[in-house]
């Protein structure tokens, strides 16, 4: 493989919190040398200067929907979609067909991947047999396979005890525990969040407290057992007060926000647009700046996407009819840039840092950083790049976007996985 | 109305349209022998007021009222698939059974005769009169359909890029007969 | 005056002037739709094609005769609710329509925002018939006109409106129109068939029916559906209808013309005492007969006849 060059950019560093104009010399698919002026002769070169040259990003949750779903994306698709976003590695959720919950599925996932996939991909296994939320996987089985998270994710492991015991075999084995956290007696047949909007549009509402009881459960059990916690999509206010008060008294949780929790509201489901439903909901003002301030102050480690793609022809009928889920890998550096960046609520290496080191950290996966003998994943971002959404662009199937036409600032425009270009933005550099 | 129209001449002042019903309810008089069982039905909109008038001056040459109904041929209209703008729909009160009367219609100006057609349905939905009759204070002729009225106030000759124009006091407050030509 | 849009959605996003339009032109048409020969020609060979997700015979029959009083060939649909389980989209049924060159659709379906979903797929005006518990528009519009043709006018008036908001389209259509037209409107219920933040409407929320009823013009009991209950949304038909129940004692607490109206079909001895139903003041079938003469009008000026007072003359 030929070494690569990536000159005169502007290195984030999200553990050390700065940013300093550095080259970075690629070989062998690691990192091999940063510093200023660096000449290396037959390397290919690709000057970037004012641009910044970042980690590359990892999605703590995605859904590939291989095997099952191939309709709505596959790991080939899926992963180009996450190239595309800036992404580098992906952990894809068990809510597949089989459902990822035996040594099986999660290594026919990595072979897939390995065969067909663009970037990383790390699989989630399920918590619970067919993910029925009653009985225990076999996680040391799904570790060994290659799984570096459990979840259920979709569904709650609704019986509190079934998911107190979860929680302690877990800890035992080592995996963290990502957690959907929805009462399904509360959300019942709703599909939006319960409010005003709701109200006026007649469709069944998912009250706020649906998410908040199984957070306030989640943070109580991890709490009992030790088990390192990780909160799945916040997406109300009271769920960020309650996680980080478990964090003041020293709880193992963390949690996870989605660009669409972070920039839509309720509002955005007023024309019946099917691509607002999600699970989750997206919910009020309040509860965007609440999630916005979890963000800023830490109490939400991570900026996941929740890629939930679906084919058009499942969204394309009446709303309550339509799956939850919004594709999210191509928008969600673009939105984090526009409306986190840009507007002065996270600091570059903040932002970079809840998309690459946290998330890999959680799921103790040795990516997330650009220090020397690292795997060679990198993202170039154009500060200055803008584009409005256009979802018939996107590289993967799901077009399933509440965002088209939205104007973003901010977007990756080189993706390097393995020391290898897997997508570049238009121009030659 | 007025845009894009200018006036070309002005055909009847108030003194020549009060004239012009006399003389018509003098007719309506002499044709139907004498008003029993004659009924009068105004066009909406100024067909209304001409039918009060008429009434009013029949009552002075014979003593007698007759009973006058309005009504609203909107929806029997044949060109409401062609118009771009639709006339208000209006309320039809005809207060008394058109059955076996003599029935005077009553617009302000005959032109194509589509309005007079759609008049004549609605009556009939109504009701069988014994006979149906037409005024109109004016004929500007350019007939589309067979029909001519029994009654007319003056025929004014007109080409088609002009517009007969009736402004009466109870619907324009002012009371002329204009002919207004298209710029 | 004009319509400004080729759908009846619901009346949250009506102007005042066009509810104003349909009200005025469907009193020539209660005249016509009160005569022997109840029919005028003005949609010979225009196509109305309803379809009825949900079965509704009085909504229905009443769409049935006004497009029938207007000459119109009015084709109906038959559609199981079943089809709409099975996940079978609106946008199928909208292919048919097209090929059907139909002029108006009229939909009735369970699910909140069909009409509208339909609406953006068919060149047709579309007629919202009930879509879930979003709204009912053309039965906002008939309560409207039976209250203006009692009180002569809308503003100012006090309109009371009780029992399971959260379910009720009939109550948002009506919430919506009323406060367009200047009327109060107070909402009344038990507070886990209240939907959230529905005061922000402008309606005053209560939750004691004696409250509600006070100077009241107009009094709109909603059907209450034994269902509910067993949803674990109240306790029991009994204590609803001592809470929540109209009877001759709370009747005296409004003004003392004030209106009965009910959308139907009337829940006897639960919502409403059949003594209050045959009240002289109750309006319930004038309800009825008033619904064909609204929904003449507005399929007259849905199927294109808008209106412009002078140009045509």
């Amino acid at each position: 493989m030929m070494k690569l060059l990536i000159k005169g950019g502007n290195l984030i560093d999200p553990v050390k919190k700065r940013a300093i104009i550095s080259d970075v010399l690629v070989d062998g698919g690691k990192i091999v040398a940063t510093g200023t002026d660096l000449e290396v002769d037959g390397a290919m070169v690709v000057n970037v200067p004012g641009k910044l040259v970042v980690p590359g990003f990892v999605d703590l949750h995605v859904h590939l929907r291989e095997p099952g779903f191939e309709a709505s994306e596959t790991i080939a698709t899926g992963t180009l979609a996450a190239a595309r976003g800036g992404f580098t590695s992906v952990a894809c959720m068990p809510n597949t067909n089989p459902v990822a919950d035996n040594s099986a599925v999660i290594i026919f996932i990595r072979a897939r991947a390995k065969e067909k996939g663009v970037v990383n991909v790390f699989p989630v296994g399920a918590i619970t047999t067919g993910s029925k939320g009653e009985e225990l996987c076999e996680m040391a089985g799904l570790k060994e396979a290659g799984a570096v998270a459990l979840s259920d994710d979709g569904r709650t492991v609704a019986n509190a005890a079934v998911m107190y015991r979860a929680m302690q075999y877990a800890r035992m084995i080592g995996l963290p525990i990502i957690a959907h956290c929805e009462d399904v007696n509360l959300s019942a047949k709703g599909v939006m969040h319960e409010g005003y909007v709701s109200t006026i549009l007649g469709l069944t509402g998912i009250p706020a407290a649906a998410e908040e009881v199984m957070v306030a459960r989640d943070i109580i059990l991890a709490e009992a057992t030790g088990c390192p916690l990780h909160i799945a999509h916040v997406s109300a206010a009271g769920s960020v007060r309650l996680i980080r008060q478990a964090r003041a008294r020293g709880v193992t949780v963390t949690a996870e926000a989605t660009p669409h929790h972070f920039t839509l509201t309720d509002q955005a489901v007023a024309g019946f647009d099917t691509n607002t439903k999600v699970n989750p909901p997206l919910r009020t003002a309040d509860d965007v700046q609440a999630v916005r301030n979890g963000l800023r102050d830490g109490t939400i480690d991570v900026i996941a996407t929740d890629h939930a793609p679906h084919a058009p022809e499942e969204k394309d009928v009446e709303y309550e009819n339509a799956p939850f889920g919004m594709a999210g890998l191509e928008t969600a550096v673009g939105l984090v840039w526009t409306e986190l960046v840009n507007t002065g609520i996270l600091t570059p290496w903040e932002a970079v840092a809840k998309m690459t080191v946290n998330p890999a950290r959680i799921l103790g996966i040795p990516k997330g950083e650009l220090v020397l003998g690292a795997d060679a994943d990198i993202t170039v971002i154009d500060p200055a790049w803008e584009e409005e959404v256009d979802p018939k662009q996107f590289a993967g199937k799901g077009r399933n976007t509440p965002f088209t036409g939205r104007l973003l600032k901010g977007l990756p425009v080189i993706t390097v996985v393995g020391g290898k270009i897997v997508f570049k933005r238009g121009v030659e550099f | 109305m007025a845009a894009g129209m200018r006036q070309k001449a002005q055909i009847l002042d108030k003194e020549g349209i009060r004239r012009a019903l006399v003389r018509i309810a003098h007719e309506i008089i002499e044709r139907n022998k004498g008003t029993e069982n004659v009924a009068l039905i105004g066009i909406q909109r100024r067909g209304v007021p001409l039918a009060g008038r008429l009434c009013g001056y029949i009552e002075e040459i014979e003593g007698k009222t007759v009973p006058v109904g309005v009504l609203d041929i909107t929806l029997y209209r044949d060109d409401l698939t062609t118009l771009s703008h639709q006339p208000l729909l209006r309320q039809t009160n005809v207060p008394f059974p058109v059955k076996d009367k003599k029935i005077v219609l009553i617009d302000d100006v005959i032109y194509t005769g589509r309005t007079v057609r759609a008049a004549l349905d609605a009556i009939i939905d109504l009701g069988r009169p014994r006979i149906i009759q037409l005024a109109a204070l004016i004929d500007r002729g350019h007939r589309e359909l067979p029909v001519r009225a029994d009654y007319v106030g003056k025929n004014v000759p007109t080409s088609g890029r002009e517009v007969v124009a009736v402004r009466l006091q109870e619907t324009d407050n002012e009371e002329r007969v204009l002919i207004l030509e298209k710029d | 005056m004009k319509l400004k849009r080729k759908d009846l959605l619901g009346l949250a996003g009506l102007e005042t002037q066009e509810i104003n339009l349909i009200l005025d032109t469907a009193v020539p048409m209660k005249e016509i739709a009160s005569r022997p020969v109840k029919k005028v020609p003005v949609l010979r060979g225009r196509t109305i094609v309803n379809i009825f997700y949900e079965p509704s015979t009085r909504t229905r029959v009443s769409f049935e005769l006004a497009a029938k009083h207007l000459s119109a060939d009015s084709i109906n649909i038959p559609a199981a609710a079943s089809s709409v389980v099975k996940g079978e989209s609106i946008k199928d049924t909208a292919r048919t329509i097209a090929a059907m060159g139909a002029d108006v659709v009229v939909i009735r379906h369970p699910l909140a925002g069909a009409a509208q979903l339909l609406a953006g797929t068919v060149e047709a005006a579309v007629i919202n018939a009930g879509d879930g518990a979003r709204e009912h528009p053309t039965q906002g519009l008939l309560d409207m006109f039976t209250v203006r043709e009692k009180k002569g006018t809308l503003a100012g008036l006090k309109v009371a409106i009780i029992g399971d908001i959260l379910h009720s389209r009939v109550a948002r259509s009506n919430i919506w129109g009323f406060l367009k037209m200047g009327a109060q409107v107070a909402i009344c219920g038990p507070a886990t068939m209240m939907p959230p933040e529905i005061n922000r409407t402008g309606a005053v929320v209560y939750h004691r029916i004696e409250d509600a009823l006070e100077g009241a013009d107009v009094i709109m009991m909603l059907r209450i559906q034994r269902e509910r209950q067993k949803a674990g949304l109240f306790p029991s038909l009994r204590e609803y209808s001592r809470l929540f129940g109209l009877n001759r004692e709370r009747l005296f607490l409004a003004k003392p013309d004030a209106l009965v109206m009910h959308p139907g079909p009337v829940n006897r001895g639960v919502e409403i005492t059949g003594e209050v139903a045959d009240h002289p003041r109750s309006v319930i079938n004038e309800q009825v007969t008033n619904g064909v003469a609204v929904r003449m009008a507005i399929l007259y000026l849905f199927a294109g006849g808008g209106t412009d007072d002078e140009a045509a003359d």
